[in-house]
């Protein structure tokens, strides 16, 4: 019985660690936030020259051939800092898609170009203010272009290529497009979290290249994003456990009639209700990485029971958080709002709550649980 | 990662079927749990069984072989319980005897004691339990007043104790009374066994919600122990009861009863308005988290084995286990009845609907069974957060001077 990393994954971690402390990540997305900048690029560069962006991608790419483990303790640690660069979008979906799904030649041209950081990606499905579904996508490919708008894409600005899922004559399909080429129009939207940029993207006979197949195009993103849910619970819980770790603390310092105020059932119940819902959220993480990391039958179980106490977790432990600050969680100062900004967002991206319910049900339907 | 055993394990693991798989039967699911020990049958059977286990090494492994265990380690007796736990054998009689009564025996009793008491304990031919509770003495169990009073080489015992489990069928008891209300609260109190047979003793079981009676009031009116039968000094009493209650927390886990694929299965037969319950969004919404807190405690538990296979102390993760598992029996109970709209009120036979209220009628006691759910949330907010204590208003006086209330 072996549910936990290795030590040299536990090596990795802590190394992540060290490094964001050391570069003051936290610090850093207060900046990109109050700036509007979309995007720390010192602390990316940097990213990129530890091999991040390759841990995933093989050996012959220039990747470190490493596997899904080794990007879950490094996604912990960037949830934990709330980094503001833009790996979730590059690594956990653009990266993983290629690597999945793409042609030999799709590989040879974006894997190694992703590990140096010359490429970076980001995927756009969104169109309207409600869930996308297979049967609501408008982007159109047609003839080799793509024509409609984007909404809501991660990152667009700082990267240079998006994955479109777009309808085609035949389904729903996959489309990868350079964002700097004709035709392509992204804006700033603004968000409730701006320490990291969102952009809409609007396509006018736009050059597209299909990655997969042009039929099952829904179904691949499904695959990707039930991939991808065990990176960002991942990140989800690095945040909880921040958020925790800050409630604690100032529950220790601060006074309030005389004693500490985590003296007080009242603060110590409240918290406790935090490392509960995230200890059940961490081991469902570990049960959900090894599933991910070896391709498992249950992955689609797993990663959506991940994703669902990753995101109770997340929101209970940074609203929490704010609750015990006080008066003080409230302020643009405290860095509480940080996390309970990030909590959301990533309880966004690649699908609300409720979705991820709602698949983790049909997936027990479809295993038969009992 | 993996879900392996090591090649020891793997061994040992065999070793534990190959004997229950030619002693027991597996598991019928679908036949409901029925631990009433009142039924004699049942009571019989239980010690049969115990009996069998102990004459093959099996009764209590970790335990040395002079008392009839096999020295085997965390990750053998986990092994030993996941595999038992597929059989269909009697249990709940035992487990206080050998959890808690047990390891302050071999703790604190003379060598000689241990000779005498261990082995039957294991073997299931006397049966212990623990007299702690009081009245007035919950959560609080150190604000305990029963008294002992020493004469010559005896104390004698007067008080009232509650909610022990299995009095009405044991032969003996710990006990930890108080013989000097003049000291401090957690100063003044001393611990014994007892023969539960002693003069003095009178034994009343109480009534649960559930109908059944497990607990039971035990009454001590100048019952005599010999001093030789005191566990630990005069006025360790305290200490040597916190040895208990540790091992209280460990064996007081996982809620039994009906669980996430109970309810699962019953959403998907059960009409609502035409349509399986299972279509419903709020029913749906429940069973999600219900399946993600039971795969949580889960994973929880494989990863504290995970540390116990290294040979490593495990995390204080699994102290958010019955906490969690109890809330869950409640919540599905509830869910369960609910489903039947008006007739979830009728007592039936239906095995599932059983359950649902049998879940609902129980999972109160397990909510304070064992430290409440506001005391395991302080334990984790002090032992595992770091928290300060409250400030207490029974520290550093005489326990006679504690305000009470009454």
């Amino acid at each position: 019985m072996n549910l936990d990393f290795s030590d040299d994954q536990k090596f990795l971690q802590e190394e992540a660690r060290k490094f964001l402390e050391k570069e003051g990540a936290l610090i850093r997305n207060r900046n990109v936030l109050e700036n509007e900048s979309y995007i720390d690029t010192e602390l990316w560069k940097k990213i990129v020259e530890l091999g991040w962006t390759g841990i995933r991608i093989p050996e012959e790419y220039d990747g470190l051939g490493l596997g899904h483990l080794e990007l879950c303790v490094i996604a912990e640690e960037l949830g934990r800092f709330l980094a503001p660069v833009p790996y979730s979008s590059s690594v956990y979906l653009f990266t993983e898609s290629i690597i999945n799904y793409g042609s030999e030649q799709i590989k040879k041209e974006f894997l190694p170009k992703l590990v140096s950081g010359d490429i970076v990606g980001t995927l756009a499905v969104t169109e309207e203010l409600h869930a996308p579904s297979a049967s609501n996508i408008q982007v159109t490919y047609e003839s080799g272009k793509l024509n409609g708008k984007k909404i809501a894409v991660p990152d667009a600005k700082v990267t240079t290529h998006a994955l479109v899922v777009a309808k085609s004559t035949n389904g729903i399909s996959l489309q990868i497009v350079d964002l700097s080429s004709e035709g392509v129009l992204i804006e700033h939207q603004e968000t409730i979290d701006e320490s990291r940029g969102h952009f809409s993207i609007t396509f006018n006979n736009a050059e597209a290249q299909l990655i997969g197949d042009d039929v099952s195009g829904w179904e691949i993103y499904e695959s990707i994003i039930n991939q991808a849910a065990v990176l960002f619970s991942y990140e989800q819980i690095g945040g909880s456990q921040a958020s925790l770790d800050m409630a604690v603390n100032y529950a220790k310092e601060r006074y309030a009639f005389g004693r500490p105020i985590g003296s007080y059932q009242a603060i110590k119940h409240k918290l406790a209700d935090m490392y509960i819902a995230l200890t059940l959220a961490k081991s469902n993480c570990y049960y959900a990485a090894w599933a991910l990391s070896t391709d498992s039958s249950d992955l689609p179980s797993a990663s959506a029971t991940a994703r669902v106490s990753a995101t109770k977790a997340y929101q209970l432990c940074s609203k929490e958080n704010i609750q015990t600050h006080g008066g003080n969680g409230f302020t643009w100062e405290y860095d509480c709002h940080m996390f309970y900004r990030r909590s959301k967002l990533l309880s966004l991206n690649i699908g609300s709550l409720n979705n991820w319910k709602e698949k983790l049900v049909t997936s027990l339907e479809q295993s038969n649980i009992n | 990662m993996d879900f392996k055993d090591t090649k020891e394990e793997a061994k040992f693991r065999s070793k534990c079927r190959e004997w229950l798989e030619k002693n027991a039967s597996y598991k019928d699911e679908s036949t409901p749990q029925n631990d009433d020990f009142a039924n004699k049958d049942k009571m019989v059977a239980a010690k049969a069984w115990q009996k069998k286990k102990y004459d093959a090494g099996w009764a209590m492994l970790h335990w040395p072989e002079e008392y009839g265990g096999i020295g085997a380690s965390s990750m053998e007796r986990i092994i030993w319980a996941n595999e038992e736990s597929k059989f269909d054998v009697p249990k709940g009689i035992f487990e206080i005897g050998l959890g808690m009564c047990g390891p302050v025996m071999m703790e604190y009793a003379t060598e000689e004691q241990k000779e005498r008491y261990l082995p039957p304990m294991a073997e299931g031919k006397e049966i212990w339990c623990q007299l702690f509770s009081e009245p007035s003495a919950g959560s609080d169990v150190a604000g305990l007043r029963s008294k002992a009073v020493r004469d010559g080489d005896n104390w004698i015992i007067n008080g009232q104790k509650v909610w022990t489990s299995g009095a009405h069928f044991s032969d003996f008891g710990i006990l930890v009374v108080r013989h000097d209300p003049n000291e401090a609260k957690h100063k003044g109190m001393t611990f014994f066994f007892v023969d539960m047979k002693s003069p003095g003793i009178e034994v009343k079981p109480i009534k649960q919600i559930t109908g059944g009676s497990s607990f039971n009031e035990v009454y001590f009116t100048d019952v005599e122990i010999p001093d030789s039968q005191r566990l630990g000094e005069i006025g360790d009493g305290w200490k040597v009861a916190i040895t208990t209650l540790m091992n209280e927390r460990l064996a007081v886990g996982d809620a039994d009863g009906a669980d996430v694929e109970d309810a699962f299965r019953w959403a998907k037969t059960q009409d609502n308005q035409g349509e399986p319950l299972l279509n419903n969004g709020a029913a749906r919404e429940s069973i999600a988290d219900w399946y993600c807190q039971k795969s949580g405690l889960k994973n929880t538990k494989l990863r504290t084995m995970s540390a116990l296979s290294r040979g490593d102390t495990p995390g204080p993760e699994a102290s958010i286990t019955k906490i969690v598992s109890a809330g869950k029996l409640q919540d599905i109970g509830n869910f369960g009845i609910d489903s039947l709209d008006m007739a979830g009120m009728l007592r039936t036979d239906n095995h599932d609907i059983k359950g649902f209220q049998n879940a609902w009628l129980g999972a109160p006691g397990l909510r304070i069974a064992g430290g409440t759910d506001e005391i395991l949330r302080n334990i984790i907010a002090e032992r595992v957060l770091g928290l300060p204590q409250d400030p207490r208003a029974d520290k550093g006086i005489a326990f006679k001077d504690i305000p009470t209330g009454n």
